[in-house]
């Protein structure tokens, strides 16, 4: 394809944001009416398609050996025009994004009519989708970070939709203060870099030759500015207060697909615009610990809290400690200029980012259905709902065993990327980096060890044993839109485990791209199992095992049929001879995770148990009390607020002065000034 | 003909690793026994435990969900897969590349959470209680295994199970001091998977000491005949790990003729059983521990693990 033709589908891309844009401004002129909701999300879901479809064909056409090409709009601030075009990189994403968007958004059409006020939301939805689309097509960073923005005021729009709940308004809070953080970071580093290039076309900062010092500086606050957003460690105070907070399928899209446009704006940061040349070595290793650290925080925390959606949020922040842990091994094996791998590593945080969007979206899908069904939110309030809710069962259970990292599905591949990844690494020259990502290689598999038993306890708690209360116990299934569209993301996440080749082939195009090197396309092994380095003859093959498994199963199943009684009873459970009715006495939440708590809790969360045991004797009952906090948020936020707060206090004073003070201040500020450029020169 | 010649191995593989799983059982059981004076159950009682199991009604209770009678052939599934992919008497099966040994750790994780599920599904206590502890010994395990894996995988250069048994084979491995570390650590993580002395007790049915047995009790008839069947086989995985990772000895090679599989299939039951023998050798010497020190004896082979895997990156660098 020429390069016309990619611009005009560039063209056509940016007509796609500006159809989402004009949605948004539709939704309040159709008003209250019956059916708005459904009219906005139908257009969405076919918006999102055809922006998915053209991004794929962009990213096949870049693959064949067509060049990016730019739009370059005559509206925008002091540059004059706004800079908007697909590269590999962003077509990739575009495609990740407005395809899992069209899924939520057509479970949305039939989620939607539950929500109350529906102008709170719907203008905000398809604007929130033309943030996150005008980031990924930005090619200047003044449309970078006005996209960036919008994503950001948009979505913090949603997350305070249900603002009559004093906690929403909370979330609401805290996240706009992050935001305000993140984006004041990316300014700075635009700053930087554009400061260098002398303009702020991505053309003239990749163009420009930045010293050592700057690129590190302008890496570190990007990673800021980026991981604040996505959720790293300690960063990620606000993402599990704001994205429960937000209707379940902006949370879906929030966690799903929101990180992902940070981790894409920090693939394009880090890859693209600011090369940190000979300090990649100690970025890469400072970003697998911090990619360490917010797996195993994230998915300790996403333990012990009972809340379906924190639960689910704080195991965003898990996957986003994988997706950057690659990232940063990808940044060291560049530094050191192993080629090889270093598109293992790529590979590794760009495959993360598809499956986790697939199973993250399935599974805050399927919690919406949960609060739908049962108006709960606790864990501990559901149960036995894999009888009553068979579909939206079957996509919970599928999406719960994929992000456990279990074969044969999705999650299990990229992280057995990763752990190739981990093992590639003793060939780095780095006293450094071989003692981090040894321990940090350790701390990831920790974290996967306890995502499993994250994702039982959700699963075996909120959808076996008997109905814990008697909303659980009335529950229904929901529409067919929103129970399809959970199945079609889980389904998803099947075909990525089994054929992972699917996304791996396309993703190759971005890696090469980015790398500038003949990076080794994993998929190479018979029957297209994944080798990821080619000196070790490690394999996996997600088909083959798949296919060993069901036929296993079928042959033991054949063979007892033949060879065993047939015969089936239903009778009360046993349970050693002591049932009890009461459903309270079935295991709990917080009960069934007490083990691992007591194991990691003291030291992480600074988890305390107190139990008051009446003397022999006492008829009084026994208590015991549960606590535990958010660590970050104790100690570092806490106090930065209270600074702030105490500074305003402070700083009040000067609102109530007389005029001839303020005009002494005038002059004092003058003075100041003179001698700060006199002394300067 | 050669695709079938190629199957053969990988069928009989497949059969053999299920056919002498109660033996091993039966092994250890009687081995036991004897240590402790008892006259014990004779060698083949488990093969008949099973057959009774498949003439017996299944009883599902009334609070099941439909998954339960779904989750003895998965848990079954995953582990006869995976005990499939560990080379047992011969190398470079056929379908050898299909998964390496972090894939075949990752497959018995599989058989685990649907094992879980499997304990919470009734909505009993007994099996929220069984469910809670796994899931806890579990992720303590499986890294300590998982850095077992990164051993085994830094010294041969690859994680392919079949490739390091050759590797290990071989003349160039020599004592190292990290294999040492992984071994004990192996040994640790396999004791708690397989719910040995001194982490749970197979043979318990008191109640508040039970791990494995509290999550399957609900289960009867031709669905734990499953997972009987499928506990033996994990047991028969783990013991086929250690010897072909650590006693690669008499293993055939890829491509190796009728005489030497034949030798690697007597190899392979002889090692099983003295590996079984050893085992309640170790069971009869030891008491069993509070379900709460379970985390500190995991943490030790997590740590050991970690310290050979240290030891090989640093020790890398001085070459």
């Amino acid at each position: 394809m020429p390069a016309a033709g990619v611009q005009a589908l560039n063209g056509l891309a940016a007509g796609g944001v500006g159809a989402l844009l004009a949605l948004g401004l539709l939704a309040p002129a159709l008003g209250e009416r019956r059916g708005a909701h459904r009219v906005i999300y139908l257009a969405c879901v076919l918006v999102s398609a055809a922006l998915a479809g053209l991004a794929f064909t962009t990213l096949a056409a870049i693959g064949a050996g067509a060049p990016a090409a730019v739009v370059a709009l005559p509206v925008g601030l002091p540059l004059g025009q706004t800079l908007l075009g697909w590269d590999a990189l962003g077509a990739a994403f575009a495609i990740l994004v407005n395809g899992v968007t069209a899924v939520v958004s057509a479970y949305a059409i039939g989620y939607g009519s539950h929500e109350e006020e529906q102008q709170r939301v719907l203008p905000f939805y398809p604007a929130f989708l033309a943030g996150m689309n005008l980031v990924l097509l930005a090619n200047d960073a003044f449309s970078f970070l006005v996209g960036w923005e919008f994503m950001s005021l948009t979505s913090w729009a949603l997350v305070v939709s249900r603002h009559r709940d004093a906690g929403n308004r909370h979330a609401g809070m805290v996240y706009l203060a992050m935001a305000f953080g993140g984006t004041l970071s990316l300014l700075m580093f635009f700053g930087l870099l554009a400061g260098h290039a002398g303009g702020y076309g991505f053309d003239q900062i990749r163009a420009a030759a930045l010293p050592a010092s700057t690129g590190a500086a302008a890496l570190l606050l990007a990673l800021a500015g980026t991981g604040s957003k996505a959720g790293l460690f300690p960063l990620h105070a606000w993402l599990p207060l704001a994205h429960p907070a937000a209707p379940s399928h902006v949370s879906a899209l929030m966690s799903g697909v929101m990180t992902k446009v940070a981790v894409y704006a920090f693939i394009r940061f880090a890859f693209d615009l600011a090369d940190p040349g000979a300090a990649g070595d100690w970025l890469g290793g400072l970003l697998v610990m911090l990619g360490a650290a917010t797996a195993v925080y994230g998915v300790l925390a996403a333990l012990i809290e009972t809340d379906i959606k924190r639960v689910l949020a704080y195991s965003t922040i898990e996957n986003i400690g994988l997706v950057f842990g690659a990232l940063g091994l990808t940044l060291a094996f560049q530094s050191k200029g192993f080629a090889a791998a270093a598109g293992l590593g790529l590979t590794t945080a760009l495959l993360h980012s598809v499956n986790h969007a697939a199973m993250k979206s399935a599974l805050f899908m399927g919690a919406g259905s949960l609060i739908v069904a049962t108006g709960e939110r606790s864990l501990d309030r559901y149960g036995g709902l894999a009888r009553r809710m068979p579909r939206t069962t079957a996509a919970m259970l599928v999406g719960a065993l994929a992000i456990a990292a279990l074969p044969p599905l999705n999650g299990f591949v990229s992280e057995w990327l990763l752990f190739q990844a981990v093992l590639a690494s003793p060939t780095l020259p780095d006293w450094f980096l071989r003692l981090v990502v040894p321990a940090c290689g350790a701390a990831f598999a920790l974290a996967a060890a306890v995502a499993a038993a994250v994702f039982v306890r959700l699963f075996g708690i909120g959808f076996l044993g008997r109905a814990r209360s008697a909303s659980a116990a009335q529950a229904t299934e929901v529409d067919a839109f929103a129970s399809t569209a959970a199945l079609v993301a889980a389904a998803a996440c099947i075909v990525l485990g089994a054929w992972p080749a699917l996304a791996i082939g396309p993703l190759q195009i971005v890696v090469a791209a980015l790398l500038d090197a003949d990076v080794i396309n994993p998929v190479s092994g018979p029957w297209q199992s994944l080798v990821p380095l080619p000196t070790s003859a490690s394999s996996y093959n997600g088909l083959v095992i798949l296919v060993f498994l069901a036929a296993s199963a079928t042959c033991a199943a054949l063979a007892l049929r033949l060879l065993a009684s047939g015969a089936l009873r239903r009778a009360p459970a046993w349970d050693c001879g002591f049932p009890d009715p009461d459903p309270a006495t079935q295991y709990t939440a917080a009960s069934f995770a007490q083990p691992l708590k007591r194991v990691f809790g003291p030291a992480l969360f600074r988890a305390r148990e107190q139990v008051t045991m009446p003397p022999p004797g006492d008829g009084q009952a026994a208590t015991i009390e549960v606590e535990w906090h958010d660590l970050p948020w104790r100690y570092l936020y806490r106090p930065m607020a209270q600074g702030v707060l105490y500074l305003a206090d402070r700083l009040n004073v000067l609102q109530f002065l007389t005029i001839r003070r303020y005009l002494l201040m005038v002059f004092a500020a003058l003075v100041t000034l003179l001698v700060v450029v006199a002394a300067w020169h | 003909m050669a695709l079938i010649a190629a199957l053969l191995p990988q069928l009989v593989q497949m059969l053999l690793v299920l056919a002498v799983a109660p033996l091993v059982i039966g092994t250890t059981r009687r081995m036991r026994a004897r240590l402790l004076r008892r006259v014990g159950p004779p060698l083949l009682q488990p093969y008949r435990d099973l057959a009774r199991l498949a003439r017996k009604e299944a009883i599902v209770a009334h609070s099941a969900s439909p998954l339960f009678r779904i989750y003895p052939y998965a848990v079954f599934a995953a582990t006869w897969v995976a005990a499939a992919l560990v080379p047992t008497f011969a190398t470079g099966l056929i379908f050898s590349w299909s998964g390496d040994f972090i894939a075949i750790i990752a497959l018995l994780g599989t058989a685990r959470a649907a094992l879980a599920l499997a304990g919470l599904d009734a909505g009993t206590s007994f099996g929220g209680i069984g469910a809670s502890r796994e899931t806890m010994i579990a992720a303590l395990a499986e890294p300590a295994m998982l850095m077992v894996v990164f051993i085994v995988a830094l010294l041969a250069g690859t994680s392919q199970l079949s490739e390091v048994s050759a590797f290990m084979a071989g003349p160039t491995v020599g004592l190292r001091v990290s294999l040492g570390l992984g071994l004990v650590a192996l040994i640790m993580v396999a004791i708690a998977e397989n719910a040995r002395i001194p982490v749970d007790n197979p043979a318990t049915h008191l109640e508040l000491t039970m791990v494995h047995e509290a999550m399957v009790l609900e289960y009867s008839g031709r669905h734990l005949l499953m997972i009987e069947l499928a506990a033996a086989t994990k047991l028969v995985a783990y013991l086929a790990i250690l010897a072909c990772v650590f006693l690669p000895a008499g293993i055939a090679a890829a491509g190796a003729g009728p005489a030497a599989l034949l030798l690697g299939v007597s190899a392979f039951v002889a090692k099983l059983l003295g590996l079984a023998a050893l085992l309640s050798v170790f069971e009869a010497s030891i008491a069993k521990m509070r379900v709460f020190r379970v985390p500190e004896f995991l943490g030790a082979a997590l740590m050991l693990g970690l310290l050979g895997t240290l030891l090989l990156f640093v020790s890398r660098l001085s070459q």
